[in-house]
Order: C-alpha cells, then sequence, then structure tokens
C-alpha cells in the first residue's frame, strides 16, 4: 500500500471510532490517542482494523511504536504494508 | 414505556422491530426508545404474540405507558383448573396484556462525578449520533458516512430510510447536503440526567472512601505473556481482570454489591458490574456487564468490547441500563492517579482505579520499581463500614496477585 493509502485506511478506522474526526486537523507528529481521545479499547480496535486491512502483525508492545499519524505509516510501511 | 432510570419521565419510539402477529420470547427486543441518554432497545421479558401496538414510532410518552399489548395463550396441553366438563375442546383463553414494564428499581447509570468528568477537547457539539440500530447496521455494512448523513427519524434521528437514501444518492453524482451537527441539547439533557442523579446521591448517601495501592506488576506480567500468545482479535485487556477481581471480592464482601431501598440494605444475588463508559462529545454512561462473577476473561473481554462499541453506536439493552449492582470506573486512561467517585444511587458502592504507574516499591526491605494502581472505594455507610470496605479493597488487590487464577 502506498502512504496516502496507508493514510486513508487509518483516516477511515479513526472515523468509525470517533465519528468527528477531521483528518486536516490530525498533527501527524502528536499522540493520536491524546488528539482524537481514545481509550484503550478504541487503540485495540485501530490495531484489529489495521491488522485485517494490512495483514501486518502488531503484536501489543508495538502499540506505542503506532502512536502518532507518522509513526504509524511508517512502521506499517516497514512491515510490509 | 419502561423506566430505563430513576431520571427518566418519558421516552419516544424509534422504531418497532416487531408487528401484530409476531410471535415473541422473553428476551427478544422488540422496540427502541430514545430517551435522554441513549437510544435503548426494549427487551421484552414475556412469551406471546404481539396483539396490538399502542404507541406509534414518533411519539413520546411517559414512563407507565403502554406501549402495546401481548397476547399471552394459555398453553393447550396444561390441564385447566376451572374447566367444566365439556364436549367441546376447552377454547385457549386469549388474554392480551400490556407488555411488562418490568419495575425496575435501579435508576440512570449515570455514576461519575462531575467535577472529574473529563472534557471531551474534540467537537463537543457533535453529541451522539441519533440513529436507530437498524440503521447502524445497514451503514457499517454499507460503510455509509454518518457524519453527512441528515436524519428524518424522530427527533432527528437516522434511519433506515436515510441510509437507502444515502447509498442511493452515492450512486448517483450529487450535491453534498451541508453536515448537520447533531443536536447539542443531547449533551444538555444529559448533563442534566447526571446532575439529578449525583445530586441525590450526594444528598442521600453519606459517602466514606477508601484507597489503596495495588501492586500490579504480577497482573501485567502475565497479561503481558498471556496477550503475546493471542492473535490481535483475542488479546484482553487490563480492565477485563480488574472488572474480574471486583466481582470475585464481591463475593466476600456481599453488602457492598446491591441497593439501598426503601431505608433498606438489599443486596443481589447477581453481580452486576456497571462499567462507566464515557461518550464521544461528552457525558457517560454506566451500562452493566451480568455475571461477571461467572466469566471468564474471555467472556469479559467479548462483553466489554460489545457493550464499547454499542454505547459509541449509542445503542443500549434495557436490561443492561437498569441491571448494575456496582459501578467501576477507570480514569486512568485520563492520567489521574485515583479517582473518588460519587455512588450512583440505588447502589451502594463505587470502584474506581487510577492510572498504571511505575514507582519506588519496596518489598522484603528491597527498593524496586513497580507499577502501582491507586483502586478506591466509595461505600454506602448505611449499608457497610470502612473494616468491610478495606476487607473488599484487599480482597482485590490479593486476587490481583494470582492473575492466573481470574
Amino acid at each position: 500500500m502506498t502512504n496516502d493509502e496507508l493514510k486513508a485506511l487509518v483516516f477511515r478506522e479513526l472515523k468509525k471510532i470517533a465519528p468527528e474526526t477531521d483528518p486536516d486537523q490530525i498533527d501527524p507528529d502528536l499522540d493520536m490517542r491524546e488528539q482524537i481521545d481514545l481509550d484503550s479499547m478504541d487503540i485495540l480496535n485501530l490495531m484489529i482494523a489495521i491488522h485485517a486491512a494490512t495483514g501486518v502483525e502488531i503484536p501489543e508492545a508495538d502499540y506505542p511504536k503506532l502512536s502518532t499519524l507518522a509513526t504509524c505509516i511508517s512502521y506499517l510501511t516497514s512491515h510490509g504494508a | 414505556m419502561p423506566s430505563l432510570g430513576a431520571d427518566m419521565d418519558a421516552g419516544t419510539i424509534l422504531e418497532w422491530l416487531v408487528k401484530p402477529g409476531d410471535s415473541i420470547k422473553r428476551g427478544d427486543i422488540i422496540t427502541v426508545v430514545d430517551t435522554e441518554k441513549a437510544t435503548i432497545e426494549v427487551e421484552v421479558f414475556q412469551t406471546g404474540i404481539i396483539d396490538k401496538i399502542l404507541i406509534p414510532v414518533g411519539e413520546k410518552v411517559p414512563v407507565g405507558t403502554p406501549l402495546a399489548m401481548i397476547r399471552e395463550e394459555e398453553r393447550a396441553e396444561a390441564p385447566l383448573e376451572v374447566a367444566k366438563p365439556s364436549a367441546a375442546p376447552p377454547k385457549p383463553e386469549v388474554v392480551p396484556k400490556p407488555i411488562p414494564v418490568r419495575s425496575v428499581p435501579i435508576p440512570t447509570p449515570i455514576a461519575r462525578p462531575a467535577p472529574v468528568q473529563p472534557l471531551q477537547p474534540v467537537a463537543p457539539a457533535q453529541a451522539r449520533l441519533r440513529i436507530s440500530p437498524l440503521a447502524m447496521r445497514m451503514a457499517l455494512k454499507l460503510k455509509v458516512d454518518l457524519s453527512s448523513l441528515k436524519g428524518t427519524g424522530p427527533g432527528g434521528a437516522i434511519c433506515k430510510a436515510d441510509i437507502e437514501r444515502a447509498v442511493k444518492a452515492a450512486a448517483a453524482p450529487a450535491v453534498a447536503k451541508p453536515v448537520p451537527a447533531a443536536p447539542a441539547e443531547r449533551l444538555t439533557a444529559m448533563r442534566r440526567v447526571i446532575a439529578s442523579a449525583m445530586a441525590r446521591s450526594k444528598r442521600e448517601i453519606p459517602h466514606y472512601y477508601l484507597g489503596t495501592t495495588i501492586d500490579m506488576n504480577p497482573t501485567m506480567a502475565w497479561l503481558q505473556s498471556e496477550n503475546l500468545k493471542r492473535s490481535i482479535n483475542d488479546r484482553i485487556l487490563y480492565s477485563v481482570l480488574l472488572l474480574k477481581a471486583v466481582a470475585l471480592a464481591l463475593r466476600r464482601v456481599p453488602e457492598l454489591n446491591g441497593f439501598f431501598i426503601d431505608g433498606a440494605a438489599k443486596p443481589s444475588d447477581g453481580i452486576h458490574v456497571g462499567v462507566a463508559i464515557s461518550l464521544r462529545g461528552g457525558g457517560l454512561i454506566a451500562p452493566a456487564i451480568h455475571d461477571v462473577d461467572k466469566m471468564n476473561l474471555d467472556e469479559i473481554m467479548r462483553h466489554l468490547r460489545d457493550l464499547v462499541n454499542r454505547v459509541r453506536a449509542g445503542v443500549l439493552r434495557s436490561s443492561e441500563i437498569a441491571d448494575a449492582t456496582i459501578t467501576v470506573t477507570s480514569l486512568g486512561e485520563q492520567g489521574v492517579e485515583s479517582v473518588f467517585g460519587v455512588i450512583y444511587p440505588p447502589q451502594v458502592a463505587l470502584v474506581g482505579f487510577g492510572k498504571i504507574l511505575e514507582r519506588p516499591w519496596a518489598i522484603n526491605g528491597m527498593i524496586g520499581v513497580r507499577q502501582v494502581v491507586m483502586a478506591s472505594l466509595s461505600g454506602d455507610h448505611r449499608v457497610s463500614d470502612g473494616r468491610r470496605g478495606g476487607l473488599f479493597l484487599s480482597s482485590i488487590a490479593g486476587l490481583l496477585q494470582e492473575p492466573q487464577k481470574l
């Protein structure tokens, strides 16, 4: 997947969790959890959705590596998404 | 119209899922009601046949109003006690009766103190979406963007027809309509309900508060290794272990589980844990997971996920709203170290968990870094006292030292 496709995927899943999410308002270098007020269930649902769409295995210990939009995209890219 | 909380005066019928002539059985969801807090799927507590719908979609009626008539056919095989000897077979008697409105002694599940209510940083005007459950299922299936939909159902709720229109419109090039903000009055109404329940609690319940710091290393280490073995879909959250520990500790201190009604403590046999879940856009709701003490961790996780998803989608069931026998709130995700909550009447206790923190911790005369969590109890002093409350908290702490047994 291209970076843009991955971004679109993350936005789509964020929108499902938090319908009020405005992609233009997300700072790619800030923690998504804080920007969008996600709790641990939201994060787990996001990881499950990303895994389902990309096939990338994301161990629990790696969740922090996907905490910002930028690190999330680079993690997925480097893991073959 | 069932009472889905002591502070609920009326509800609006959003949708009927049955029609006259339909067979229904206990537990079936027959109608969807909109209250000030959420969209509630109303379960029926009786088996029979829908005889007549009395209240049409869109109508708002006070609590206690019969919504429909259920025909209850007497079992043909059962001998009729009053049947007189007769050549003709006894006719089954048909008794139409109103939908049983379960007398619910439990009020609205609003159980977190307003002062510690976290402000939602994002778009407070966009409160919960008003949408019927059927429409929500269709929207998810057909991938309809709900944020751009204008509902035409009662109170502006999005209904099946709106989704169908949106799907058609998406097929044809169309000018996007301006996005309507979900009604801000919903938020105001919810704050009013929370205010009422919490003011009643502080007025009537003599709270006592206890707190203890629990070593979470065994729990977190066990959970980490357990989740490592699991696929992402089967992983469990640590809050599931906290819920199970609370439920098991309640078996040891049962007076904390139940209600205080009409001047008397009424402990509950079932342990139905209300989980405080914040709503996007503000407010919160604490629906129950039933019989938590009897479930394994996977089952609790499944129920918790289902509940959170449905709370976020704004669809709850009447039994979940009405049944909580204690409430657990975990504000740790917002970063606070401890929470001393306001009991949700007529419940008699509330358990709070703060953030899991790494702290220097002395154990066996040595100092090490441990993960710890502050657990608190708000107890109703009319029902329990500090000694029993302390036993309850230390039971939770003890249970969390052996997570493999939870």
